[in-house]
């Protein structure tokens, strides 16, 4: 079964280094096919920047991301301008503190900048939020993410990231479980 | 500092990384270009993992000193490459002859944009296919392949390597933006299975008279000795004789270009790539390359579920071209479609083998071709048969 999630941000927040993060575990750890692409050009540099998982148990053919499953919005600009592609039924994650969802969408929330900056580095937001969506899907094991983010960054900052994932993993946990 | 040459593992790789990490797995120890979009990534790659193997990485001031500089490193005995798009890669092509003429093997991997001229900078295209054949002056032939995932980045740069080793011409890796920036499982195997065919080399002492442009072989190669091994050797894009010196002769002339031409012709099977899906049965035949094979896989799959016998014959190679499998096919087939991110180019070589109706699904690029477009051709096909014609292009 053929999945599309779009991860959205604006430039700075990581949000390439997340997709990428994302669909090395479903690629190397988790067995299944997964292609990652991202926008090109003038317009990825400030304003909204996305970047794009399909994942599958079949060979990916057409490698874009269509009309996501899972969008997730770490800025208002990235929530606006990409909610509209997204499923209407759409998992929808957002950025608490900087995204206010649609009246009509049920969103989950999750405070992905704060908690960073609680472990000390707001830059790690990101991580945070693959943490939220790896408990909040239940799509991919903890390992396989935790392994991907080992073996894509250097050795120094890996523990901080492993922290900022275990954040995000447990603050859903401790939440609301969707799927 | 030391790197692995070789990075045997698994990885989730960019499709412009996994070509430079084939470059080096296959030997290559000198990369000379001039960055452009979208091929950027391979350059900057290089210019990183080069020197942690030995190698050295030159920006020229532009594609043609890259690509003179490539023949030149080549000649010196190194395994060398150079990555460009659409407008570098015109730039390369006057000195794409002198490598053909002066038989120095060399990679040049062009990740296609939108075209012509700079077009499209960030985006796909497939418009520059003819061009990879015929876009040097003369008569004469090389070898090209169409990646369609980073994994194949990573096999048909070692493949291009060894052809052009092996048989001493310039080989094209002609990839798109797509591919080029797609990021996607990319296996590399051990040192042990990364197939190496080696340049053909003099088997008699300098100074016994050798003649560097001379081919006893079959196979039409003359081996090839390297500059500062004590061969007198002299090269140039002039007519010349199996001394390698000039000779102003129609005789001479017709001699070489017909050996440099018959040199492809006769080792074409040892060159051509290609892959089949559904064909057993297959009435509808579509022929695709590149990033457009993926979504061409897509469509035959969704005709087959709806009970059209359509297949899929993927180019690998596109030059030499594949036509043993085409002749094949155009026993069974009904109809012949070749979807392609261009206005009809590889489509031209297609009705050069077949007498049944070849319909194009077109479009000039900028987006990869989805599987809609070309289903609907086979759909089309099926239904109301194949007079339909050559399909105009349609912005997709």
């Amino acid at each position: 079964m053929r999945r599309e999630i779009r991860i959205a941000g604006f430039g700075g927040q990581g949000v390439v280094l997340a997709g990428y993060i994302l669909g090395k575990a479903f690629a190397l750890y988790e067995g299944m096919e997964a292609v990652m692409t991202q926008s090109y050009g003038p317009e990825a540099r400030g304003g909204a920047s996305s970047s794009n998982v399909v994942i599958s148990d079949e060979p990916i053919d057409y490698p874009f991301v269509l009309e996501p499953d899972v969008l997730i919005a770490l800025s208002q600009e990235a929530y606006t301008r990409f909610r509209p592609t997204a499923r209407p039924d759409a998992l929808l994650i957002i950025e608490e503190d900087l995204v206010t969802p649609l009246e009509s969408d049920r969103a989950l929330r999750v405070p992905a900048t704060r908690l960073a900056e609680e472990l000390g580095r707001r830059i790690v937001a990101n991580i945070v939020t693959l943490g939220y969506f790896t408990a909040a899907t239940g799509w991919l094991r903890r390992e396989s993410v935790e392994k991907a983010i080992e073996n894509t960054l250097p050795a120094r900052i890996v523990p901080l990231n492993l922290n900022a994932f275990a954040r995000g993993y447990e603050y859903a946990l401790a939440g609301e479980r969707v799927l | 500092m030391k790197g692995r040459a070789i990075l045997t593992g698994e990885h989730f790789m960019h499709g412009d990384h996994a070509c430079t990490e084939g470059a080096i797995a296959a030997g290559c120890r000198f990369f000379a270009g001039y960055p452009i979009t979208p091929s950027t990534e391979i350059a900057e790659r290089m210019a990183q993992r080069l020197p942690e193997v030995g190698g050295v990485f030159i920006q020229m001031e532009d594609e043609i000193a890259s690509i003179l500089a490539i023949i030149g490193a080549s000649a010196a005995g190194t395994r060398a490459m150079s990555a460009t798009s659409g407008p570098g890669f015109s730039l390369m092509m006057e000195n794409i002859g002198l490598a053909v003429m002066m038989e120095i093997p060399i990679v040049i991997v062009d990740v296609q944009r939108g075209s012509p001229s700079t077009g499209l900078p960030t985006l796909p295209g497939q418009a520059d296919v003819m061009q990879a054949r015929w876009g040097s002056h003369g008569d004469y032939a090389i070898a090209a392949y169409a990646p369609w995932s980073p994994q194949e980045m990573f096999d048909l740069t070692v493949l291009a390597f060894n052809v052009a080793d092996r048989f001493r011409i310039p080989v094209m890796v002609m990839s798109d933006e797509v591919v080029g920036h797609m990021v996607e499982r990319v296996v590399i195997p051990p040192e042990e299975q990364i197939p190496r065919w080696e340049r053909k080399r003099p088997t008699v002492p300098p100074e016994n008279g050798f003649r560097p442009f001379l081919a006893e072989d079959d196979d039409l190669v003359p081996p090839l000795a390297h500059a500062g091994e004590g061969y007198r050797v002299h090269f140039t894009g002039l007519t010349h004789d199996e001394r390698g010196y000039p000779d102003m002769s129609a005789e001479t002339h017709h001699r070489l270009v017909t050996r440099l031409v018959e040199k492809v012709r006769r080792n074409a099977d040892a060159m051509i790539r290609y892959e089949g899906y559904g064909l057993e049965d297959a009435k509808i035949v579509v022929i695709s390359y590149g990033c457009t094979a993926r979504s061409a896989r897509r469509a035959i799959g969704q005709a087959r579920a709806a009970g059209i016998p359509a297949g899929l014959l993927r180019l690998i190679s596109l030059w030499p071209f594949p036509e043993k499998p085409l002749r094949e096919l155009a026993r069974q087939a009904e109809a012949f479609i070749v979807a392609e991110m261009n206005l009809g180019q590889m489509i031209c070589e297609v009705e050069r083998y077949v007498a049944q109706p070849v319909i194009g699904v077109n479009h000039a690029g900028g987006a990869m071709i989805p599987p809609a477009p070309i289903l609907e051709a086979i759909e089309e096909v099926a239904t109301r048969g194949a007079r339909i014609g050559r399909r105009k292009a349609s912005a997709g």
